[in-house]
C-alpha cells in the first residue's frame, strides 16, 4: 500500500519499536558514560549511574541536556567517538554567541540520509523522480540531508542550493523535477514567479518538502494549490542529526518521528515533569543509536504535542504537530501554561491581525491577561453592537484555546509598540512587583 | 438622498478625539453634524462633513481607521413633540433605530438615523410629511 524506504522499521509493532529503543538507550547511556567526560559530570552530579538505567522507563532519570551545555562544551567536549572516527560537522546558523557543531561518523551520515529517504517517499518519492534540492548546502543540515535522502532513494538529485530563481525555474522545467526541497518561503516566492514568468504548464512537480522554518496551514494550500502539488511538512534539528528526524506522510496530520532512531518526551518546560501524549508541552529527544553525536534528553525549545493515534499511511511511529511555539516565551497565567501563539492563532482565525501585544498584571494576588489588538478597516464597523460581539467572540475564542478569561482590547493602528520595527508581543508586569 | 456618514475608530483615551478633528481642519474640512458613542475602552466618532472625499483621504493618511455609511437625515420643526411624531412613525413602520443624533438649526431640528433600510425610512417619513435632509443643504 504505501511507499516506505524501510516498511519493516517504519511501519514495526509498538513491542518491537520499545525494543529497539530500550537496547539503544542502554548502550548509549553507557557510551556516553564511559567515553565523555562532559557526560559523567552532568550524571554524577545527578546521581545516576548508567546502571541505573535499564529502559525506556527509566530515562526520566537523566538530566537535560540543552543548546547551553553544547556552547559550553564547544567544541569537541561532547564527541564521543575519536576524530578519527568522524567524517563529518553540521552547524547552526547561530546568530548570537557560540555557535552549535554537530559530528558525524559514516553510520550517522547513512542514519540521517535514511531518514531523510523516508520523508521523500512518504511524499511519493521513487527512484524515477527528479528530485530538486534548493535548500542551502555547507553547514546548514538542510541541503547535505536532502540531498543524501535523495540519492537513497535513487533520485535524479538536482543538487542546486538556495538562491538564483531563474536557474532554478530553468533546471526544474527542462530537467522536468518532480520534487522540490526547499524551505516554504522560498516555495512560496518559486511558485510566485513561476505563474508570473507563465511556466505554470512546464512544470511537472508533484510533491515539495518544505522545512526548517515555520509555515502555516493556509499557506501549504497556497502553494499546493499555485504549484500543483501536495506539501508535505519535514523537521529535524542540527543538534540531533538534521532535517528528517520526523516527517509528513500523505495523512498531513502531523509528522511520523523516527522513533528507531529518537525518543521523544514532551515535558513541562518549567518543571521538567514529564507530560502524558496529547499534552502540550516541549519535545525532547534523547538519540539511541548516533555514534559520534549522541544526545541524551535534549530539549527542543519548541511547543508541541504527540498524538499515538494509528495513521491510515501504515507507520506506527509518534506523530508530533508542527510546534506551536517556543518554551523561551511560554507564560504561567492563573498557574495556566499560555503561549503567544496560541492566542495568535485565536486573532486570525477571528480575521484580526496578527499585531497585538499580551499584557499580563497582578490584581490581588490574581493574575490578569489581557490582548490588545489593532483594529484594521475590515475589521471596523460603526455600530458599537457590531464591535461589541467581535470582541465577544474574540473572548471566547481565547477561552476555549487557552482555558482562562483574557480581557480583549481593540485599540487604534499602529498604537502597539514596536521596538526595531517589530512589535513588542508580551509585557509582564508581574515582574515589577518582584523588583520592587 | 442619502446622506455620507463617517465612523472613525478611536480610543478612550485622552488626545484621540484632538488628533482627529485637527487632521480634518489641516485638510480644511468642515464638520456638519458631529457624535461620539462609546464604551469602556474605545468609542466611534461619527462625523458628517462638506467634503467627504477630503475627509477620508486625510484621516486614512493619518492612520485612521474610517468607514462609510448612507445615513437618512430629516428635518423637524422646531417645536416640542416633533422628534415623537417621528419615533411614533418609524416604530409603527417597524424600523429599528440602531442609532440616532440630533442638533438644533435656526428655525428647524434635523436628525441623523441609522437605520437597516434606508429607502423604507425615507418612505415612511415622507409619508408622514416629515422631510428629509438632502446633501446639499448641508
Ligand atoms: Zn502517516
Amino acid at each position: 500500500m504505501g511507499n516506505y524506504y524501510q516498511e519493516e522499521l517504519e511501519c514495526a509493532s509498538r513491542e518491537k519499536i520499545i525494543e529497539i529503543q530500550n537496547a539503544g538507550l542502554v548502550k548509549t547511556v553507557k557510551k556516553v558514560y564511559e567515553n565523555v567526560e562532559y557526560y559523567r559530570n552532568k550524571m554524577d552530579a545527578a546521581g545516576v549511574k548508567p546502571e541505573d538505567i535499564k529502559s525506556i522507563d527509566d530515562l526520566h532519570k537523566l538530566p537535560f541536556l540543552t543548546k547551553d551545555d553544547l556552547r559550553d562544551a564547544y567544541p569537541y567536549g561532547l564527541m564521543a567517538e575519536p576524530l578519527e572516527n568522524c567524517v563529518r560537522i553540521q552547524s547552526t546558523s547561530g546568530t548570537t554567541g557560540r555557535r552549535v557543531v554537530a559530528f558525524y561518523t559514516q553510520p550517522d551520515l547513512d542514519m540521517w540520509e535514511e531518514c531523510c529517504a523516508r520523508a521523500i517517499m512518504a511524499a511519493g518519492g521513487t527512484k524515477k523522480d527528479v528530485c530538486q534540492v534548493c535548500y542551502g548546502y555547507g553547514l546548514f543540515t538542510g541541503g547535505p540531508g536532502l540531498n543524501g535522502g535523495s540519492h537513497k532513494v535513487g533520485c535524479l538529485t538536482l543538487p542546486m542550493s538556495s538562491g538564483n530563481t531563474d536557474r532554478q525555474i530553468q533546471f526544474m522545467v527542462d530537467l522536468e523535477a518532480t520534487i522540490l526541497c526547499c524551505t516554504p518561503s522560498y516555495a512560496a516566492y518559486l511558485a510566485e514567479s513561476i505563474n508570473e514568468k507563465g511556466y505554470r504548464d512546464q512544470i511537472k512537480l508533484k510533491a515539495g518538502i518544505f522545512g526548517a522554518e515555520a509555515w502555516t496551514e493556509e499557506m501549504r494550500r497556497d502553494i499546493e494549490k499555485r504549484l500543483g502539488i501536495k506539501a508535505y511538512d519535514i523537521y529535524g534539528l542540527t543538534e540531533i542529526s538534521g532535517p528528517g528526524v520526523s516527517f509528513e506522510c500523505e495523512e498531513q496530520q502531523g509528522m511520523h518521528i523516527n522513533e528507531d532512531h529518537f525518543i521523544a518526551e514532551i515535558i513541562d518546560p518549567k518543571t521538567g515533569e514529564v507530560l502524558p501524549d496529547g499534552e502540550v508541552g516541549e519535545l525532547v529527544f534523547t538519540s539511541i543509536d548516533k555514534e559520534a553525536f549522541p544526545l541524551l534528553r535534549y530539549r527542543t525549545k519548541d511547543i508541541c504535542v504527540l498524538s499515538r493515534k494509528p495513521c491510515s499511511c501504515g507507520r506506527t511511529h509518534v506523530r508530533m504537530s508542527k510546534p506551536m511555539g517556543r518554551s523561551d516565551d511560554m507564560l504561567i497565567v492563573k498557574g495556566v501554561n499560555v503561549f503567544p501563539s496560541q492566542i495568535e492563532q485565536v486573532l486570525l482565525q477571528q480575521g484580526l491581525t496578527s499585531n497585538y501585544q499580551i499584557i499580563v498584571d497582578r490584581e490581588k494576588y490574581s493574575d490578569t491577561i489581557e490582548v490588545l489588538v489593532e483594529m484594521t478597516p475590515e475589521l471596523f464597523s460603526d455600530s458599537v453592537t457590531d464591535l461589541a460581539a467581535k470582541e465577544k467572540d474574540v473572548v471566547a475564542g481565547l477561552k476555549s484555546m487557552l482555558g482562562i478569561y483574557a480581557k480583549v482590547r481593540i485599540v487604534e493602528p499602529k498604537s502597539i509598540v514596536r521596538s526595531e520595527g517589530k512589535a513588542v508581543r508580551v509585557i509582564d508586569r508581574r515582574n515589577l512587583y518582584k523588583q520592587g | 438622498m442619502a446622506i455620507k456618514q463617517l465612523s472613525i475608530f478611536v480610543e478612550n483615551k485622552t488626545g484621540s478625539l484632538v488628533k482627529a478633528t485637527e487632521v480634518l481642519a489641516e485638510a480644511g474640512v468642515d464638520l456638519r453634524a458631529m457624535s461620539i458613542a462609546d464604551t469602556r475602552d474605545f468609542g466611534i466618532l461619527r462625523i458628517i462633513v462638506n467634503d467627504t472625499y477630503a475627509a477620508v483621504t486625510a484621516l486614512k493618511d493619518n492612520g485612521f481607521v474610517v468607514n462609510m455609511t448612507d445615513v437618512v437625515g430629516c428635518v423637524m420643526e422646531d417645536k416640542p413633540g416633533a422628534a415623537g411624531e417621528m419615533f411614533a412613525a418609524l416604530a409603527e413602520a417597524g424600523i429599528a433605530i440602531k442609532y440616532m443624533y440630533g442638533f438644533a438649526g435656526k428655525n428647524e431640528a434635523y436628525a441623523i438615523i441609522r437605520v437597516d433600510d434606508n429607502t423604507l425610512c425615507e418612505k415612511v417619513l415622507l409619508s408622514k410629511g416629515i422631510k428629509l435632509l438632502v446633501p446639499e443643504r448641508l
